[in-house]
């Protein structure tokens, strides 16, 4: 079973997100995610200012053999984008969680947070998807 | 155990053989010497051209040596699903090159194409009668382009009824990529519908999405599962009582050629892929052609142009004759050389050839089937009779030996055996969609069958020389993660 | 049977080993209702038959004297090149997806895409697409995804840009909401000019995704590339160059154009080693800069290594392509041009950049020599002047249509019909004439006669 750590929520579509002092969400793809698409080649990220709704496709996470949409968790701007991944997209394979973060956004309203999956849940369909 | 007849070191690129300084041959024109550079000054080229400078002979060389670390039909068996790697009929070649055909201008008078374009008319005549659809318009330069014509002409069936709720198409889950991408390309969204058990499209999916949204649905038959939709009729009337259309995707027309004809099960519109059914050559990866079949309702939506005939001779029809056809989809009248080709095969095998075709297609593929059960392999559909292809799963192998497909498909080319398709379909995993075509021979495939059960005894005793290999060819496995993350696409520009 | 190479034990033996009496047994899933048998198809014939047929044919349309271009033209082709072309390893090989069993193919590849690079001057190439109208139409695509920032579906498409070529376009990109805006050439040189885009702006930062700017352009002359590159990206537009990849010998590489050069480069590569065969198979090159290399479609070939460090070559980037991303694909392409891709390596191998300037210079001086020829008919005219690469229009003084009927009666394909398709009165009679390097001084000579006693025969009946 892959790490899932529990302080973090998460979406259907493999995304994990932690909230920030500031009130801002820093979002990436999970340890199950990187693993199911292999070794990462190339990120596209959102260009900061850009603005998405709820389920939009904000940025492509590509691998050799699938390119993946990432989904935005919630309504909000994107604040700052991680620009290591342009060198070294392997960063989210190696750690998903910490150095091979996406992006971070600031949400338009706060509770939006609150609708997202928690750790158990995201581990159950983890589980369910494998069978 | 193939080996290579050449010596297997690497070839130099061209680039590496070349000399600034070498003049050129006697293959450009005869100047006069030094000639300036005639156009206006200001447009003229100052950058350097940067294009090898090398010996007649030593191109010749190089480009043959090349040629000789492919595989090919002409050299190897190629059991690809879905692909058709059937014998292209050299004599197609020779003929399609005869100066009168190779060196026409597609513009030249209609008076001095007469010869073209009748070949191009009987194609046209040959394609309709044997898919049962009304009208062929020979165009689109490969499948994927056939397609695109395909559901454009759905969409604009529905637009011109003023029929605009109709938003999706729905495609089998099962179904090959460029079925959903072209659905985007028109404009519209997917719907996918799940496949049971037995290879057949779920009805009853089926039943609970089709409604007025429904523009149209896109199929194979036989499916990419190598298995006959069954259902079909029934799917037929369903979608066409919600006022849909039915695509058919003619990648495996291999199989029922001769027996049934498309028109008859329902579609609307059809594509065919020459370059499979119709053995035009693959050429390491294209040209294709993949001219369509239309019915009634869908014949003024027709791509142009169409060769027609009357009394005085053949003559084209264009924007004028059709004024609600989808348009051009290139800018002359298609991959004519190839079209050529594929008339060419169409009058060696007539009518009689043409029913044997699926007959040997599928005698072949059962036959591998049967024989490939027998010593131990699994199959996805165990049920089902095998149409002209069918699929077998390594997934128990996978995992108790740890050998994917992907293994299996690497060691099967040390053997001089170019593996059966494994991307595809998605469904099933660890699998191998294996087409042996009609012009394979029984001992052909005898010993490909020895060849898979040696190889399964590898997996079994030294799994190594299925996860390291191949180990006979050109090269051993590549690192495609550095290709893609370090790309370097061009000799000129290295990052 | 032909290509069937089953014996009658042969068969008796599968059928048996499958447990059915016949091969009808085997199509026992189909209902039986659907079944029907071929009508209306010959029955087989032997080769020796269909050749004698296919000859007849053949020698029926001859090999006339051509003077038609148009995006199709007429070259030498060295005799090497379809020898080693349709040799089966190439000519019968298939995708290379499995690339150690594909070397042979991927290098071809990787030495066409660094070639066409080199040609336009641009960073990268894929490994070709079906042909320039439909590569002109990815181009469109492209540039639309790419230049997200200009928020617009907005293309601005000259009228100097082949009308069949903007009809292949229209009819692949209509239904992605992408709008092809025409731009009026000036009449007097057949050529764009910044004062006309100037005006398609409703305003100055009205936002357009690309400018598409051809050269040569369809009437042959030659369009000022560095003026309107510029004039585009200073509008935050891309440019999408759209070129004769045999002119590229003797005019600037659309990756030198204006200031910071194309970004797109797109065009027809027929013209290097590939027959006109009635138009098709063709070949369409798409190259450009490396910040746009993720949006390129269809396929491309990298270079990288094996296990033990030897170097080879392998399909990349196709995370992108269709049978990967399905509905999310950047296109629906399938294929590239395979065989032709290797015909124009061969091509360029063989004549190198000597040959090709060479080539080129042949076709410009030749060019020059009808055009003087043609000078000295006072009933013709040149509506756009004479600065062009080897096409040119003439105005001719009696209809288009009798004058190519007629010289196709003297087995010469006269040029092609680009007199404007407006409904005004005045049928303006235009005719775009290519002479390539093929052309001897006699053939010139012997056009330029036939063409003034057929306007002279047509002007005498059209009197009486």
């Amino acid at each position: 079973m892959s790490n899932i750590p529990p302080e973090l929520k998460y979406t259907a579509s493999h995304e994990w997100i932690r909230t920030e002092e500031d009130g801002s969400l820093t979002v990436g793809i999970t340890e199950h995610a990187q693993g199911l698409l292999g070794d990462m080649v190339f990120v596209e990220l959102p260009d900061i200012g850009d603005e998405f709704e709820a389920e939009q496709d904000c940025a492509v996470v590509e691998s050799v053999k699938a390119a993946s949409d990432i989904y935005c968790p919630i309504e909000g701007e994107i604040i700052a984008v991680n620009e290591d991944l342009e060198d070294s997209p392997e960063l989210i394979n190696v750690n998903s969680y910490h150095e091979g973060w996406l992006f971070r956004i600031q949400p338009l309203k706060a509770e939006h947070v609150d609708n997202l999956m928690n750790a158990e849940d995201y581990a159950e369909l983890v589980e369910s998807e494998a069978h | 155990m193939s080996k290579r007849i050449i010596d297997q070191n690497a070839e130099p690129l061209i680039f590496e053989l070349s000399d600034q300084t070498r003049q050129s041959s006697s293959l450009a024109p005869k100047t006069g010497s030094e000639q300036k550079n005639p156009l206006a000054s200001h447009l003229q080229r100052k950058s350097t051209l940067d294009l090898p400078q090398v010996g007649e002979l030593q191109v010749l060389r190089h480009y043959t040596r090349l040629s000789q670390k492919n595989f090919s039909i002409d050299t190897h068996f190629y059991p690809l699903g879905s692909c058709t790697m059937k014998y292209n009929p050299r004599v197609c070649n020779t003929l399609a090159q005869l100066p009168g055909f190779s060196t026409r201008h597609p513009m030249a008078h209609s008076s001095m194409s007469q010869g073209i374009m009748s070949c191009l008319f009987d194609l046209q005549t040959i394609l309709k009668e044997a898919t049962g659809m009304q009208q062929v318009s020979l165009t689109p330069m490969a499948g994927a382009q056939g397609e695109f014509a395909g559901v454009a002409m759905i969409r604009a069936y529905h637009d011109h009824n003023q029929d605009t709720l109709r938003s999706e198409i729905i495609v089998p889950d099962a179904a090959h990529g460029t079925n959903p991408a072209t659905a985007v390309m028109c404009g519209y969204t997917v719907k996918e519908i799940p496949t049971n058990d037995q290879g057949d499209i779920d009805i009853q999916a089926l039943e609970k999405i089709i409604g007025p949204q429904t523009a149209g649905i896109m199929l194979t038959n036989p499916s990419t599962l190598g298995v006959f939709e069954r259902d079909i009729k029934h799917i037929a009337k369903l979608i066409h009582q919600a006022g849909g259309l039915l695509y058919y995707d003619g990648a495996n027309l291999n199989a029922i050629l001769g027996k049934v004809k498309p028109g008859d099960m329902g579609f609307d519109v059809i594509h065919m892929n020459l370059h499979k059914t119709f053995s035009t050559p693959h050429g390491g990866g294209g040209p294709g052609a993949g001219p369509i079949g239309v019915s009634k309702r869908l014949q003024p939506f027709i791509p142009i142009p169409i060769v027609a005939h009357n009394e005085q001779g053949y003559y084209w029809l264009s924007e004028d004759d059709l004024p609600l056809s989808i348009g051009r989809l290139s800018a002359w009248m298609g991959n004519v050389g190839i079209l050529l080709r594929a008339y060419i095969y169409a009058l060696l095998l007539g009518r009689d050839g043409m029913e044997r075709v699926a007959d040997y297609a599928t005698l072949n593929a059962n036959y591998l089937f049967k024989r490939l059960v027998a010593a131990d392999f699994e199959m996805a559909f165990p049920k089902r009779r095998a149409s002209h292809e069918f699929i077998l799963t390594l997934r128990k192998e996978a995992k108790s030996y740890g050998t994917s497909a992907m293994d299996f498909a690497k060691r099967l080319l040390d053997y001089g055996y170019h593996a059966p398709t494994t991307y595809f379909p998605l469904l099933v995993p660890e699998c191998f969609l294996i087409e042996p075509t009609e012009t394979e021979s029984m001992a052909d495939l005898d010993a490909f069958i020895e060849t898979l059960i040696k190889i399964k005894t590898e997996a079994k005793d030294s799994p190594d020389l299925l996860k390291e290999a191949p180990f006979e060819l050109p090269v051993r496995r590549l690192d495609d993660v550095k290709a893609a993350r370090e790309l370097d696409l061009n000799f000129y520009h290295q990052e | 049977m032909p290509y069937i190479p089953h014996t009658s034990n042969d068969l008796v033996q599968m059928l048996r080993t499958i447990g059915v009496d016949s091969i009808e047994d085997l199509f026992d899933e189909i209902p039986k209702d659907l079944r029907s048998k071929l009508q209306n198809i010959p029955l087989g014939q032997s080769e020796m038959a269909v050749q004698q047929q296919l000859f007849a044919k053949s020698l029926q349309d001859g090999t006339p004297l051509c003077f038609a271009g148009g995006g199709a033209y007429e070259h030498y082709i060295p005799a090497a090149l379809w020898e080693i072309a349709t040799r089966g390893e190439f000519y019968s090989a298939y995708t290379p997806y499995q690339a150690e069993a594909s070397q042979g193919t991927l290098q071809v590849i990787y030495e066409y895409q660094s070639m066409i690079a080199s040609l336009t001057a641009m960073d990268v190439s894929n490994a070709s697409l079906y042909d320039g109208a439909s590569g002109l139409a990815e181009a469109v695509l492209m540039a639309v995804r790419a230049n997200r920032k200009a928020k617009s579906k907005r293309i601005l498409m000259p009228e100097s840009v082949s009308p069949v070529y903007r009809q292949v376009v229209e009819t692949i990109v209509k239904n992605q909401g992408i709008t092809l805006e025409l731009v009026p050439y000036n009449q007097r040189t057949g050529t764009i000019q910044v004062e006309q885009l100037d005006a398609q702006l409703s305003k100055p930062d009205d936002a357009f995704a690309a400018l598409i700017i051809p050269q040569p352009n369809y009437f042959g002359s030659l369009e000022e590339v560095h003026q309107l590159t510029d004039w585009a990206h200073r509008h935050k537009a891309l440019v999408i160059a759209q070129v004769n990849p045999i002119s590229l010998a003797l005019l600037e590489a659309p990756g030198n154009w204006g200031e910071h050069g194309a970004d797109i480069a797109v065009g027809e590569a027929q013209a290097l080693g590939i027959p006109l065969s009635s138009g098709g198979p063709y070949i369409g090159f798409l190259a450009c800069k490396q910040k746009l290399v993720r949006q390129l479609p269809g396929r491309i070939v990298g270079r990288t290594v094996d296990l033990e460090g030897k170097t080879g070559f392998t399909l990349t980037l196709q995370a992108r392509e269709q049978h990967i991303r399905r509905s999310k694909a950047t296109s629906n392409i399938c294929t590239n041009q395979g065989l032709m891709a290797t015909a124009v390596t061969l091509y360029l191998a063989f004549l190198g950049r000597d040959g090709l300037q060479k080539v080129a210079t042949t076709c410009a001086l030749n060019t020059q020599t009808l055009m003087h020829l043609l000078e000295q008919n006072s009933d013709l005219s040149f509506p756009f002047g004479q600065g062009v690469f080897h096409e040119f229009v003439i105005q001719l003084p009696v209809s288009i249509d009798k004058v190519l009927s007629y010289l196709a009666q003297e087995d010469i394909v006269g040029g092609i019909d680009v007199s404007p398709r407006k409904s005004s009165t005045e049928q303006k009679n235009w005719l775009l004439i290519c002479v390539t390097e093929t052309k001897t001084e006699e053939e010139l000579q012997f056009f330029a006669d036939t063409l003034r006693s057929i306007c002279q025969q047509i002007s005498r009946e059209e009197s009486s």
